[in-house]
């Protein structure tokens, strides 16, 4: 046996350790937020004189509104690592907004669209908005599984018509004087505390429930979904339910921090939405991709990369070509990073 | 002698690789019997090396058949030759020249094709377009010519005497069809040098003679063809010289007929290896699955058989006879239309696969890339998701404690990855596979019916896989296997059920099974 050399047992059936030492996905995306707050607090500097990052007013608000594109980006990301995708969420948040706004009125106001119904206590309007959401997405999800007509053009309907019924709900006339109870969910900082617990809910959701595996699972090969016992079905419904369900919370935000509702609220949010996802690595060629705390670093980069352009007084349709780019630009590198292994 | 083990020989077989080595190096230098080599060939992925100081010699006119197990490098080998990987390190000749390939397209258009372990072909176009895909014949206004289309596929194949219609959907054909097609594409590229990786994992031995007439064909035609399997009695059949891969690194090439089937799986594994599991007599209980008149329009009627605790039947059948259908609606993957099934004395009404699982059935499915794996999930993900439901609570999953499960079952299966975290698609064929056995395994079934469950799976995990398979059996559980290697039906199975055309051709036992009878039922002559 001394000659066998190329015979020296190899066995390499390693232990299988959990994981090994890695920074998480989301790093490398962290890092370009980082980059591009930075790149602004430069221009900033060199162009104004004046710190973009340090000024918390300025600050504020690119969180508050980040807030509402990333509630609704929550419910969407979820959408597509189940291999979905949902256009009609900004439609949702107009409807739910002027459907909560419309129980939230204030008494002794003689324009008020239920008279019989001011000065509700705020959990009322709060869940009435939340339920058109609901179901709003619950009858999309339905229509996708019982259908089996595409994702893409079911919610491109509900977009067509959940803001056509926004506009129809009041014949288009905006819904006023709410109660203060109702519009001090959108005050202070109280829609972000809204998004983060989203996010943090929706996070534990998809990292540890059966339910967010099964997405996965779907999103990844919905054939073996099946063949491994997963109610393909159920799920999908549930899933297109919780995006609505968010879109219509968001609704509530929207109305309840500008004090009114509008059926024009929420315009074009929805692909804001799929844009942050996308940047957080979100894959919308391939479902079972994708994480919800990647999309709160994608809104985030949204959010500064819009209020960074607004500081330093870029014009606004500058603004809309370059935010194109980058989310493009992101795909692409997220592409590239991925054929490295080639 | 198959089921021997090797020994005592294999002291002397040490010594002959030794000197095959230096022969090998001789011969290189000379280098103009070659079409193709390879020289000092590295790859690495994160976390892997999947190649190391690979050489390899291609003659022209002869078949080079690569051997190793799963993970050894083979795939990546043969994908760096075909230009999907570029290598990290090495160079390629080709005809005398050193190559460099750009892209997959790059090396066809050079003459270099290949047939992938993974079909790859688009299951919505007609097979005529899967083949000349890129390629189309175009008409005077640059539109593609359909009736030149079907005309060239219609003559590729009465070349190859393959009998599928041009203008079929390819999503329509079975699995053994489909891989027909993928042969055929390759050789329509009249490549000088073609790339066959596993080609007879999912095809019956009508296929493999039709397949082995093929290349016999193109090697009168001086081409030069690479050829990987894990099937030992194909390799000797087919193979002019054979090389060993060894977890990246090359071992030996030496002509076929200085291997003999022993040699060649030490030359493998490294190490001395029983390769059959011997059959074990488990004590078969009472009756587990009956089926009565179970029937699904246009696929298969008048299904009857039962199958016991403890027992083991195997199903043969040859390719499109019917005997995958049959399961699908057993597990409810497309329910049945008609009939009946009994399970531990209970009549189900199976809708689903959740139905069937619930019951206490697992499947493993037949085509591991369509139903089975999850590619942009990871290793853990995909071992897991069917019993997922045993491990959690109030919804949450209880990770600690299937992950633990996985890890042991990765290591009985010798899952070869560098941790549950690894992306599935990183992993080689065969690793795959043991994964998705994994997955039904873990499920604790009381019924496991499994679609050929050690396609391209090497010898040694083989052996292993069957052992896994009478343990449970053992345990109580009933098993229905389905394959289409003949020594794996005959040395596992209590009774082998065979089917033909959409039927039961026969119902035979142990005692009774013979190659021979088997092939006459699934010819559809009765015994
Ligand atoms: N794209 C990839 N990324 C990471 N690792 C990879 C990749 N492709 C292959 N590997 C790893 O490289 C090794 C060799 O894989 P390869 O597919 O070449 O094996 P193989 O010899 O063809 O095995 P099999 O017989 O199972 O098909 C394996 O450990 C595999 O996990
Ligand atoms: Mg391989």
């Amino acid at each position: 046996m001394s000659n066998s050399v190329p015979f020296e047992k190899v066995d390499k059936v390693e232990t299988l350790k959990k994981k090994r030492w890695a920074l998480p996905q989301e790093f490398s995306i962290f890092l370009v937020l980082i980059g591009i707050g930075l790149v602004f607090e430069a221009l900033g500097w060199i162009i104004r004189s004046e710190s973009f990052l340090y000024n918390p007013d300025g600050l504020l608000i690119m969180v508050l509104q980040v807030s509402e594109i990333g509630l609704i980006a929550v419910g969407v990301t979820m959408v597509i690592i189940a291999g979905g995708i949902d256009l009609s969420s900004g439609s949702i948040v107009a409807l739910a907004a002027m459907v909560a706004a419309s129980l939230a009125q204030v008494s002794g106001y003689d324009r008020a669209i239920y008279p019989g119904l001011t000065d509700l206590p705020f959990l009322i309007p709060v869940l009435a908005g939340v339920a058109v959401g609901g179901l709003a997405g619950l009858v999309n999800g339905s229509l996708v599984v019982k259908s089996k007509v595409p994702p893409f053009i079911v919610t491109l309907g509900m977009m067509v018509s959940a803001r056509g019924l926004a506009r129809y709900y009041t014949e288009g006339q905006p819904v006023s004087m709410l109660t203060d109870s109702y519009t001090s969910i959108g005050g202070g900082a109280n829609p972000v505390i809204i998004f983060i617990a989203a996010v943090v809910l929706f996070h534990i959701v998809m990292r540890y429930t059966r339910f967010g595996k099964c997405l996965y699972a779907i999103g990844g090969n919905t054939q073996a979904a099946r063949v491994s016992g997963i109610n393909v079905g159920r799920n999908l419904i549930a899933v297109y339910t919780i995006a609505g369900l968010l879109a219509g919370l968001a609704g509530v935000v929207v109305s309840a921090r500008a004090q009114t509702g509008q059926s024009g609220m929420g315009m074009s949010y929805e692909l804001d939405a799929i844009a942050a996802a996308v940047i957080g690595g979100t894959s919308v060629s391939s479902g079972g991709i994708g994480r919800v705390t990647g999309t709160l670093i994608g809104a985030l980069i949204l959010g500064v990369i819009s209020s960074g352009f607004t500081f330093l007084g870029i014009d606004s349709y500058i603004q809309e070509i370059i935010k194109g780019i980058i989310i493009v630009a992101a795909v692409v590198a997220d592409q590239i990073r991925k054929k490295r292994t080639r | 002698m198959r089921l021997g083990l090797v020994q005592g020989e294999a002291p002397k077989e040490f010594s002959v690789f030794s000197e095959s080595s230096v022969d090998q190096q001789g011969v290189a230098t000379s280098g103009i019997d070659y079409i193709f080599s390879a020289k000092e060939i590295r790859k690495t992925f994160p976390g892997v090396v999947a190649l190391d100081k690979v050489s390899i010699n291609i003659r022209p006119g002869q078949v080079h058949a690569l051997m190793g197990e799963n993970g050894a490098g083979k795939s990546t080998m043969m994908k760096i030759i075909a230009g999907i990987y570029i290598p990290d390190k090495g160079t390629l000749f080709f005809k005398g020249e050193p190559l460099v390939l750009k892209s997959p397209r790059d090396a066809l258009n050079k003459g270099i094709a290949m047939i992938h372990q993974e079909l790859n072909l688009f299951a919505h176009m007609t097979v005529a377009e899967n083949i000349w895909i890129g390629r189309e014949p175009r008409n005077v206004l640059g539109l593609v010519d359909h009736g030149e289309l079907r005309d060239r596929t219609a003559k590729l194949f009465a070349d190859l005497a393959i009998d599928i219609d041009p203008e079929a959907e390819l999503g329509s054909l079975s699995i053994a069809n489909r891989q027909m097609v993928e042969i055929a594409k390759a050789v329509s590229f009249n490549s000088d040098l073609l790339i066959m990786d596993e080609p007879t994992s999912a095809i019956t031995d009508k296929e493999v003679e039709h397949l082995f007439r093929i290349i016999g064909s193109l090697k009168s035609q001086g081409k030069a063809i690479i050829y990987i399997t894990h099937k030992m009695d194909e390799i000797f059949q087919i193979a002019d010289e054979i090389s060993i891969f060894r977890d990246g690194t090359h071992i030996v090439t030496k002509p076929a007929s200085k291997f003999d089937h022993n040699s060649l799986i030490a030359a493998m594994v490294g190490r001395e290896l029983n390769q059959v599991f011997p059959k074990e007599e488990v004590p078969i209980g009472g009756i587990a699955l009956q089926v009565k008149d179970l029937a699904r329009e246009s696929a298969f009627s008048n299904i009857n058989f039962d199958v016991r605790f403890g027992e083991i039947l195997g199903v043969a059948g040859l390719m499109g006879s019917g005997r995958t259908e049959i399961m699908d609606s057993l597990f409810g993957v497309y329910p049945a239309d008609s009939g009946e099934i009994h399970f531990n004395g209970k009549k189900l009404n199976i809708k689903s696969p959740k139905d069937a699982i619930k019951a206490g059935m697992a499947f493993l499915t037949e085509d591991r890339k369509q139903s089975g794996l999850f590619l942009s999930l990871s290793v853990g993900e995909n071992m897991q998701i069917a019993s997922l439901p045993l491990h959690s609570s109030l919804g949450f999953v209880r990770q600690k404690e299937v992950d633990e499960l996985c890890s042991d079952m990765s290591k009985k299966l010798k899952v070869k990855t560098p941790g549950l975290y690894e992306i599935i698609e990183n992993l080689s064929g065969g690793n795959q596979q043991k994964v998705l056995l994994a997955r039904w395994l873990l499920n604790t079934p009381k019924l496991l019916i499994l679609d050929e469950p050690t396609r391209g799976v090497d010898v040694g995990a083989k052996a292993e896989i069957h052992k896994l398979i009478t343990q449970l059996a053992k345990q109580g559980a009933a098993i229905i296997m389905i394959s289409s290697e003949l020594p794996e039906v005959l040395g596992m199975s209590d009774r082998v059920m065979v089917v033909y055309d959409g039927k039961v051709g026969g119902i035979l036992s142990r005692q009774e099974a013979t190659q021979e009878k088997i092939m006459t039922l699934a010819s559809g002559v009765e015994l």
